[in-house]
């Protein structure tokens, strides 16, 4: 993947002419995040690369970057950054929309059958396993993230830091970031090569 | 007033949610369990679980969270606000930076935010398996999901929908 620099000009400068309507878009981001089951991020590669071509492989791994760098849901930032790109803010509100409104009432509907049918005994059980494996999930997402990143001091001192103040001594998140994310810039900066 | 409650605290949350909305759960965790009672620490697992077993965005426990403290306008104004603020500033990003984007800051920065939100993402971990382990057969569930999730690459909804069958056949 060749990173992308200044001299490369804006993401998508070749298609900027293209314009899309905010239905076209609101589509698209409500048909990825249905097939969405366990994770939105490789539908969305495929409807966004594959299909319908709006974006290349390298303005995709941008997206992703950006997201991972950006504060919020990723995907959701990606949504609103491509329709952005494409119709301005009303794409960017249509594409949003699209990604969270059919999920967000897909979601509700799985709480309303927990609340009806959550005391029987086997949706306990049902729920009891779930819960465990979505804790599991969670913290495999983690290892999995540590073992791809490069194995420095710098990054295991933060990494325990954030760990511990949240995890176990229950900091409030505000602090523990304004703390946090200064000390690991200035770490970063100057430990560059 | 608790709507203007859940919108001050989850924008704020979206604010500092670096690695996404699973890394700062333990925020969520804070003031909904710890603080304000308004959920506890079984229900707040077992809506994330629900929340995963649903298409789209992971994001969307937050929509159960708030459905649980103030039913239908709770979840629509967590989930506003859980999105707002971080999209605005996307937007700003996108907006602002799009012509003239440095790399090497991006990757810098990218660098410096990683281990941070591993800390955070281990914590969560850590949050929900405080919720939903109670025993050593759901102890072993989650430690089996790590060691099964890292060797292999199946959907995680399938490995949720194993945890579900376990769970039903008695077994956790």
């Amino acid at each position: 993947m060749v990173p992308h620099d200044s001299q490369a000009g804006a993401p998508g400068d070749a298609r900027r002419s293209q314009r899309l309507a905010p239905a076209e878009l609101f589509r698209a981001f409500a048909e990825m995040s249905i097939y969405g089951f366990g994770g939105v991020m490789p539908w969305a590669r495929r409807m966004l690369v594959d299909r319908r071509r709006w974006v290349d492989d390298r303005e995709f791994a941008e997206l992703l970057s950006i997201g991972q760098m950006l504060p919020g849901p990723n995907i959701c930032n990606i949504a609103v950054i491509v329709g952005y790109r494409y119709c301005g803010w009303r794409g960017s509100v249509a594409a949003a929309t699209g990604l969270m409104l059919p999920p967000f009432f897909i979601v509700l509907a799985l709480g309303a059958l927990y609340h009806r049918f959550g005391a029987l005994p086997s949706v306990q059980g049902a729920l009891r396993g779930m819960m465990a494996v979505a804790a599991g999930l969670v913290l495999m997402t983690g290892v999995k993230l540590a073992q791809s990143q490069p194995r420095t001091k710098r990054g295991l001192v933060f990494g325990l830091l954030s760990l511990t103040a949240v995890g176990v001594l229950r900091l409030p998140l505000g602090w523990v970031m304004l703390a946090l994310i200064p000390a690991a810039l200035i770490v970063e900066w100057r430990a560059r090569p | 007033m608790i709507l203007l409650e859940l919108a001050w605290r989850f924008a704020l949350v979206s604010a500092m949610a670096f690695g996404g909305a699973t890394a700062v759960i333990p925020e969520m965790h804070r003031f909904l369990v710890e603080q304000h009672h308004w959920i506890d620490d079984t229900t707040f697992a077992a809506l994330f679980a629900i929340s995963q077993a649903s298409p789209g965005p992971n994001v969307l426990f937050v929509a159960l969270f708030g459905w649980q403290v103030a039913g239908m306008a709770g979840a629509v104004v967590s989930t506003l606000a859980m999105c707002g603020p971080s999209s605005v500033l996307a937007l700003a990003f996108e907006h602002y930076t799009g012509a003239h984007r440095d790399a090497r800051w991006m990757t810098i920065i990218r660098r410096a935010l990683a281990p941070v939100t591993i800390g955070l993402l281990m914590a969560t971990g850590a949050t929900l398996a405080q919720g939903a382990d109670h025993s050593v057969a759901t102890l072993a569930l989650t430690i089996a999901t790590v060691a099964v999730a890292l060797r292999t690459s199946f959907n995680p909804l399938w490995l949720i929908a194993a945890g579900a069958v376990i769970g039903v056949l008695g077994y956790a």
